[in-house]
């Protein structure tokens, strides 16, 4: 998986020199990245490097200072208008965020809505879906991540866990070309993180391109196609999973590698 | 009273319970209450669509000009702005249109001034939205952002977002407020009397004064409004329950008799509602 040979065709992100201010600070500082379609990338890296900005930045949650994001061939979040970049109107931004599953550490369901009526939120007002075809898929992605009995339970009867699983169906729904994950276990009581690693890596063996920031190691070892790491706003190192956890080139992965194997 | 013989003075009048009696219910009083609650239903939900657009604009380059709305509106008195709004139309040359309209004559009503009754709903409209700007500001921001990201993040837009999960949501907010403004709306529509809107307190004032019992009357105008602000209070316990119900962790339910004694749902702090909640239903059973 060299990047730099990827074409076009088959780079689902293409992200290129990205620049990321919160005002005067610099966060993101010249972030390239491709990702091919079907590849697993999982991104490391200390708390407070950027991972968690730099996804966001990919769906257009973020705005970027400089630089170009394109996702499967499409600009998102902007056109480059006369050599300058000129942010897009609302609704293309939508319609390319729509193609693009984001799993939040928070789970961020929608408390006034059952399992299932935040699964097809989205499908009917977005993609405009009838309440049958979307309630049939719905239906559908709940068994899927193993909860069809709890199609009408409210978010606050779900334990952390099976929100999450039903965030991540809710996802699913909107049938994205990439999926996003920030720390999608990390607010989790450690008995239920593998329950949703569990349906991240299916998701992965179907052959969905993710991009996942983590802090579990033991996935990205198992999952990842590749493994990016992030130090200070930039990708200081990169290789496949083999390689970069036994071999990493960098003094600063090594740092933290060290420091991530003595917390745990 | 019940003593009908007792001395009351040369001068004083004799409180006369059946004149009460026979004018609650005479056609110029109940039409009273029509054009009040119209007037207020009207005001109000204009003056919530109003709020809404104030906050709205807040967020936007427009910013000025909702702060310099919300500085005229409330910084001057409602009776000022009444008297400029049921006023302006002659500036306009609207007056002979406005007040050429039979429409009040038209639903059975007697005649009011079209420009009054129109001046006097945007008063008591634009005057609303000033303070439910405010209320809704409290009930969105108080939704976690991260309601409208998950909804951005599956392509909803803003406004599909805003109607969709932010608002029902900020409802469980936003209802027990706008409940006590709509509860002063139907007594402030009082107002409107000074500038010819024929409405309850018009009504039977007038009718007072040319009987020379105007106790009498300011009798049969307060249980008209008490009557109207308590079956008020019943349908804001109901929404106030409702929307409670279908968010999830809510917060503490008002009783009915919290609401008309004006003990209100002031703490939307999550440690206090079981306890708080526990004593209501515990209380009422
Ligand atoms: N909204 C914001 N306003 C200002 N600064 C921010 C904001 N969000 C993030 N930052 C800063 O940007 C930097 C990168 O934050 P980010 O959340 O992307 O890091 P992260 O790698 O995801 O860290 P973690 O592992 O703790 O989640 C941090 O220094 C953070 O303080
Ligand atoms: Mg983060």
């Amino acid at each position: 998986m060299e990047q730099q040979q990827l074409s076009n065709a088959t780079r689902m992100v293409d992200a290129r020199d990205v620049h990321k201010f919160f005002n005067q600070t610099e966060v993101l500082r010249g972030v390239s990245l491709s990702v091919a379609r079907g590849e697993v990338v999982v991104i490391i890296g200390p708390s407070g490097s950027g991972k968690t900005t730099f996804l966001r930045c990919l769906n257009h949650l973020e705005k970027i200072q400089r630089g170009t994001i394109t996702i499967d061939g499409e600009n998102i979040g902007y056109r480059q208008v006369n050599g300058k970049l000129v942010e897009d109107q609302e609704a293309s931004i939508a319609k390319v965020r729509a193609q693009i599953g984001m799993v939040f550490q928070r789970f961020n369901l929608f408390p006034h809505m059952t399992a299932l009526q935040n699964i097809i939120e989205a499908p009917i007002h977005v993609l405009g879906l009838s309440q049958a075809e979307a309630e049939a898929s719905a239906r559908a992605l709940l068994a899927k991540v193993g909860l069809d009995h709890k199609a009408d339970a409210y978010p606050n009867k779900l334990s952390g866990g099976q929100q999450q699983r039903v965030a991540i169906a809710r996802a699913l729904a909107m049938n994205p070309k990439l999926m996003l994950f920030d720390e999608a276990t990390s607010a989790l009581d450690p008995e239920l993180v593998g329950e949703v690693l569990k349906v991240m890596k299916q998701l992965a063996e179907e052959g969905m391109t993710m991009v996942v920031v983590t802090h579990e190691m033991g996935f990205a070892r198992e999952v990842a196609d590749r493994v990016v790491v992030m130090d200070q706003g930039q990708i200081i190192e990169q290789a496949p999973p083999a390689q970069l956890f036994n071999d990493p080139q960098q003094e600063r992965t090594r740092t933290f590698l060290g420091m991530v194997a003595r917390a745990n | 009273m019940a003593s009908t013989g007792m001395y009351m003075g040369v001068l004083a009048q004799q409180f006369q319970w059946n004149i009460v009696w026979q004018f609650l219910f005479k056609p110029a009083i109940v039409q009273g209450v029509i054009i009040t609650v119209v007037l207020a239903v009207l005001a109000q939900i204009t003056g919530t669509v109003i709020g809404l657009l104030i906050y709205l604009l807040r967020r936007t380059i427009l910013r000025p000009v909702a702060d310099f709305y919300i500085w005229i509106f409330r910084g001057t008195p409602l009776l000022v702005q009444l008297l400029f709004l049921t006023n302006i139309f002659p500036y306009l040359g609207l007056t002979r249109a406005l007040n050429s309209s039979t429409i009040f004559n038209d639903l059975g009503f007697q005649y009011i001034p079209l420009s009054a009754f129109l001046g006097a709903f945007l008063a008591f409209s634009f005057n609303e939205g000033a303070y439910m700007a405010e209320i809704m500001r409290a009930g969105i921001d108080a939704i976690d952002p991260g309601q409208m990201e998950a909804a951005k993040s599956l392509g909803m837009s803003y406004g599909l977002s805003m109607r969709r999960v932010i608002l029902p949501q900020a409802a469980r907010v936003i209802i027990p407020p706008l409940g006590n403004e709509f509860n002063s709306m139907l007594k402030t529509t009082s107002l409107a009397s000074a500038f010819g809107v024929l409405e309850l307190y018009n009504a039977g004032a007038g009718i007072g004064q040319s009987l020379f019992q105007p106790l009498e009357l300011a009798v049969d105008l307060s249980i008209w409004y008490l009557l109207m602000t308590t079956l008020w209070g019943f349908v804001q316990s109901y929404l106030e329950r409702r929307f409670n119900a279908s968010t999830t962790d809510g917060m503490t339910n008002t009783t009915f008799l919290d609401r008309i004694l004006g003990r209100g749902n002031k703490s939307p702090s999550p440690t206090k509602e079981t306890t708080a909640e526990a004593a209501i239903s515990g209380g009422r059973r």
